[in-house]
């Protein structure tokens, strides 16, 4: 007789799911490991040490880096952040209009293209017009292709809101300033942190695009990483990468955290 | 606010153009410019010069022998097959592998999802560029997989299992990097699934497998459509793990653009290159938007009932 | 008439989660449903019968208890094993399949020869009068023609029993009452068992051979409709089904069966006693709103006075103070003179049946 089972249950799938999460996170995990190493070779483990750590901090070319990384990220997105949210709006509560289609589709033009593709094509404009603003130029970059990731999710909590409170507003003799400063903007609010978060995270770790169009001087972090990874590695580069992930990860819980609020005061 | 701002269509205008103008400007037209370049004739020093020229695209398939000759010469079409085969290997392998596992996350209880999603999501938002310098270290000569074979003496000092500068290398790290982008979409519409609908098919003597082919697996095609898409184009882009992990020996259309921009100097050929890489995009995406209509076409029927 | 069993439930216990944060679903259900028969579980929301019903279905495993199916034991049979069927609450069609491939889709995993199942569909489809829909698509039909479809694909593969979840629950009112006297004329039809579950009295009554009503993961009564309503076992299935009052009472005496009993505010009633009723106990007296006949003032009967009416057509209902704490509910018919002769403030009599008072076991 053959044995019970629930309806679409498939054997092994619970140890399948955690194989999967240590394929995930054993490399991030072996990373980190060997950035605790202290000798020089990455591989060859020599004990455990915080001397890389020291080191990548006193690098004054980290630190350059760094910083750069840090002003065109935080520039990027306070940028992008503004621009999305006026492009939300005008798409949630806009109403229908011609070119609307085509508008959604450019915002998002920059998720369906290649990086390598925008990279070379703004290569082309900065080298072909002579623009050259130094970090303005990658800041320039990466705006463009931050926008779609900061658009995202303010447009869904736009489009979750309930337009009756809006109404509400309106009928209580709120002016359409009034209406969007005390009621749409708060409510709103969320949204935009999480698109503000997205496209800081995105920006800290663009590699591709700023290896492309940043000028000497403009070097930020990841592609500091990539050009210490291509003259041989040692454990400092382990101990840069951790300290990005751990950025990385920082934020994304941020966010997630923010938009898993939202979904409890909704539901 | 302005008064003159008060028009609808002038508000809208408004809003809407730093975004338009922004990757217009930025993005748009600079694909634009692009596409022109790869017309033009290769200045040998760098840069164009402003003559028209279908060179670079004749240098996909011939070069010119010593007395101008057009040859076939199968190195940059081999490259283009390449980045399909290993794009199309990488999505299948993601498919397969994403699949259960979104399934297993979408039967979770509600308050589980929300971590494991969580979990999945992380190493996507993670730089693409570390976590690939994590699988040197792990496929790498004396790395993590060669590890336990030295120390039982099975592979010898100067030995090695050569597992980097291969397809296999670079596969593993585009799975690596796209497997998130394969698993949310599918993930998505596995949750949108009414589980009911698999018990009717139980309930109507269908074995586990049968419900899968014949009730789960179409009704979740939109999300595999999605996620297949979503991590095909990066793939065939790629430039990270064919330079990390293939050691820029084997290349892929994406480090070939960059080859092109960054060390031969070459921007037609570049271009070219780019807008091949562009339009295999293109292709994928009228796909989707074709396969989108004919589902909305299905659900536009609902619309009547 | 001794009937063959269709489906025995013995002893069943269903826990959902473990230790304290768990939930008993069921807690040891026995009953058995014949062959042939239209069997109605009735209760409230969360009461244990959609979960008792999907025990019968295969989708959850019982916790203790043993379930068999035409004397075969099938609680270890995994649901595509079963030859039980199922209409599900909101139908649960196939939308990427036909109306015609939803039907095919039991009888093709059977493995029944294709010749056979376009038969069985086209005769399945006649029989719910959906055969000009065959190659609709699920959305493009009405709740009705949905429902004739979920029933026309439950039916396609010959099960043994038809389980059904609700099915009319989310029909509206006039298509419900008609889909009633279908559903019932569809069990004759085939000849199926079919198992009904619904939280609607009036569904469960109108076409129910016998009803087991369920509380709270138990069974309080199993009887035909008539059974039911007028020999409630308890008050939970008194007020459950129509509307009844109750009086608590202390039993004075019995004679030859008959008890006479007084209540709290002193008024008494004769009737008949419950089994292993004896003087000094309290009781509660169950009473049927339309077993009340209401007159002018006079000597006979109880004396009360119309607090509240309230019109509903085809009835009025009175709430009739006669001293105790509640008022007594009598339901007058509106007659063709016009509706009521009464008035609130009215005073009244209220003519008791000697067989319209029951007493109610503890």
């Amino acid at each position: 007789m053959p044995e019970f089972r629930n309806v679409g249950e498939v054997r092994g799938l619970r140890s399948a799911a955690f194989g999967f999460m240590v394929f995930l996170y054993l490399p991030i995990a072996i990373l980190i490991l060997y950035s605790f190493n202290s000798g020089s070779l990455v591989m060859v483990w020599s004990g455990f040490g915080l001397n890389w750590y020291a080191k990548a901090f006193a690098n004054a070319d980290i630190q350059r880096a760094a910083l750069n990384s840090l002003i065109v990220a935080t520039v990027a997105t306070a940028l992008a952040t503004v621009i999305a949210t006026l492009a939300a709006l005008v798409m949630t509560r806009g109403g229908p209009f011609r070119g609307r289609g085509a508008s959604l589709a450019m915002i998002s033009l920059p998720l369906m293209v290649p990086e390598i593709v925008t990279a070379v094509a703004m290569l082309i404009v900065f080298a072909g017009t002579g623009l050259s603003l130094g970090l303005g130029n990658v800041i320039i970059a990466h705006v463009t292709f931050c926008i779609p990731f900061a658009f995202m999710p303010i447009r869904a909590r736009l489009e979750g809101m309930d337009t009756t409170l809006e109404q509400a507003s309106a009928d209580l003799y709120g002016s359409d300033w009034a209406t969007f400063r005390y009621v749409t903007l708060p409510i709103l609010m969320p949204g935009i942190l999480a698109g503000a978060m997205l496209s800081f995270v995105i920006s800290l770790d663009d590699f591709i695009i700023t290896m492309m169009v940043a000028g000497a001087g403009s070097t930020t972090l990841p592609v500091y990483i990539y050009s210490m990874i291509r003259q041989g590695v040692t454990p400092e580069v382990n101990a840069v990468s951790s300290l990005l992930l751990l950025a990385s990860v920082l934020l994304v819980t941020l966010y997630w955290l923010v938009t898993r609020n939202r979904d409890a005061a909704t539901a | 606010m302005i008064a003159s701002a008060q028009t609808p269509a002038l508000r809208r205008f408004l809003g809407l153009l730093p975004a338009l103008a922004v990757i217009g400007l930025f993005m748009l037209v600079p694909v634009a410019i692009m596409a022109l370049y790869s017309f033009l004739e290769a200045n040998p020093f760098g840069g164009i010069v402003w003559r028209f020229s279908p060179e670079a695209y004749v240098q996909f398939l011939f070069e010119r022998d010593l007395a101008d000759n057009l040859v076939f010469q199968s190195g940059y079409l081999i490259i283009i097959l390449r980045s399909l085969g290993l794009a199309v290997l990488a999505t299948i392998l993601c498919l397969i592998v994403g699949f259960p596992i979104a399934y297993f996350i979408a039967r979770q209880p509600a308050r589980h999802r929300n971590i494991w999603i969580y979990l999945i999501t992380i190493p996507f938002w993670t730089n693409q560029l570390v976590r690939t310098f994590a699988w040197i270290i792990i496929l790498g000569r004396n790395g993590t997989i060669e590890l336990p074979f030295r120390w039982l003496g099975i592979l010898g000092a100067d030995d090695t299992l050569g597992l980097m500068y291969t397809d296999f290398a670079i596969v593993i790290g585009l799975i690596y990097a796209f497997i998130p982008i394969m698993v949310l979409p599918i993930y998505a519409s596995l949750e949108k699934l009414d589980f009911r609908l698999v018990e009717a098919s139980a309930d109507l003597y269908s074995s586990t497998f049968e419900t899968f082919r014949r009730v789960i697996i179409p009704l979740a095609k939109p999300g595999i459509v999605a996620g297949s898409i979503l991590v095909f184009i990066p793939c065939l882009g790629a430039f990270i793990q064919p330079d990390l992990l293939g050691g820029g020996k084997k290349l892929m259309l994406g480090s070939l653009v960059q080859f092109q921009f960054a060390t031969a100097r070459n921007w037609p050929f570049g271009a070219a290159v780019a807008m091949i890489l562009l339009a295999f995009v293109v292709l994928c995406l009228l796909w989707y938007a074709q396969a989108a209509r004919r589902a909305g076409a299905q659900s536009g029927a609902l619309a009547h009932a | 008439m001794e009937r063959k069993t269709a489906i025995d439930v013995a002893g069943v216990v269903k826990r959902f989660g473990h230790g304290p944060a768990g939930v008993v679903a069921l807690k040891d259900v026995s009953l058995t449903i014949r062959d042939n028969e239209f069997f109605t579980l009735l209760g409230p929301s969360g009461c244990g019968k959609t979960t008792l019903l999907r025990i019968l279905a295969g989708f959850e495993a019982v916790s203790d208890g043993a379930v068999s199916l035409y004397g075969e034991n099938i609680a270890g049979l995994p649901a595509n094993r079963r030859s039980v069927n199922t209409v599900f609450q909101h139908y649960a069609l196939f939308p990427h399949m036909t109306v015609a491939e939803n039907v095919a889709y039991g009888p093709q995993r059977l493995r029944r020869p294709a010749k056979e199942i376009a038969e069985t569909v086209a005769r399945m489809l006649q029989l719910v009068k959906m055969e000009k829909f065959a190659e609709r698509r699920p959305a493009q039909l009405s709740g009705g023609q949905q429902q004739r479809v979920a029933l026309a694909r439950a039916l396609a593969p010959h099960p043994k029993v038809l389980l059904l979840d609700e099915p009319l629950s989310a029909l509206d009112l006039k298509l419900r009452q008609a889909m009633r006297a279908e559903l019932k004329q569809l069990q004759r039809a085939t000849g199926i068992t079919f198992v009904f579950v619904t939280h609607d009295q009036e569904e469960a009554l109108s076409m129910s051979d016998r009803i087991a009503v369920m509380s709270e993961g138990e069974v309080q009564q199993i009887g035909t409709p008539a059974e039911i309503y007028e020999y409630p076992a308890n008050r939970f299935v008194a007020s459950f089904i129509g509307d009844a009052n109750f009086i608590t009472a202390e039993i004075d005496g019995i004679i030859d069966g008959v008890a006479s009993c007084r209540s709290a505010r002193g008024l008494s009633f004769t009737l008949a006693a419950a089994p292993g009723g004896k003087p000094g106990d309290r009781v509660t007296l169950f009473l049927r709103p339309e077993k009340v006949r209401m007159e002018a003032p006079g000597d006979a009967g109880l004396a009360g006075r119309i607090q509240t009416m309230e019109y509903l057509g085809q009835s009025i209902f009175y709430q009739v103070d006669i001293g105790e704490d509640a008022p007594l509910i009598v339901a007058g018919r509106n007659r063709d003179d016009g509706g009521t002769p009464y008035k609130t403030g009215d005073r009244v009599s209220l003519i008791i049946g000697a067989d319209a008072l029951r007493m109610l076991a503890a």
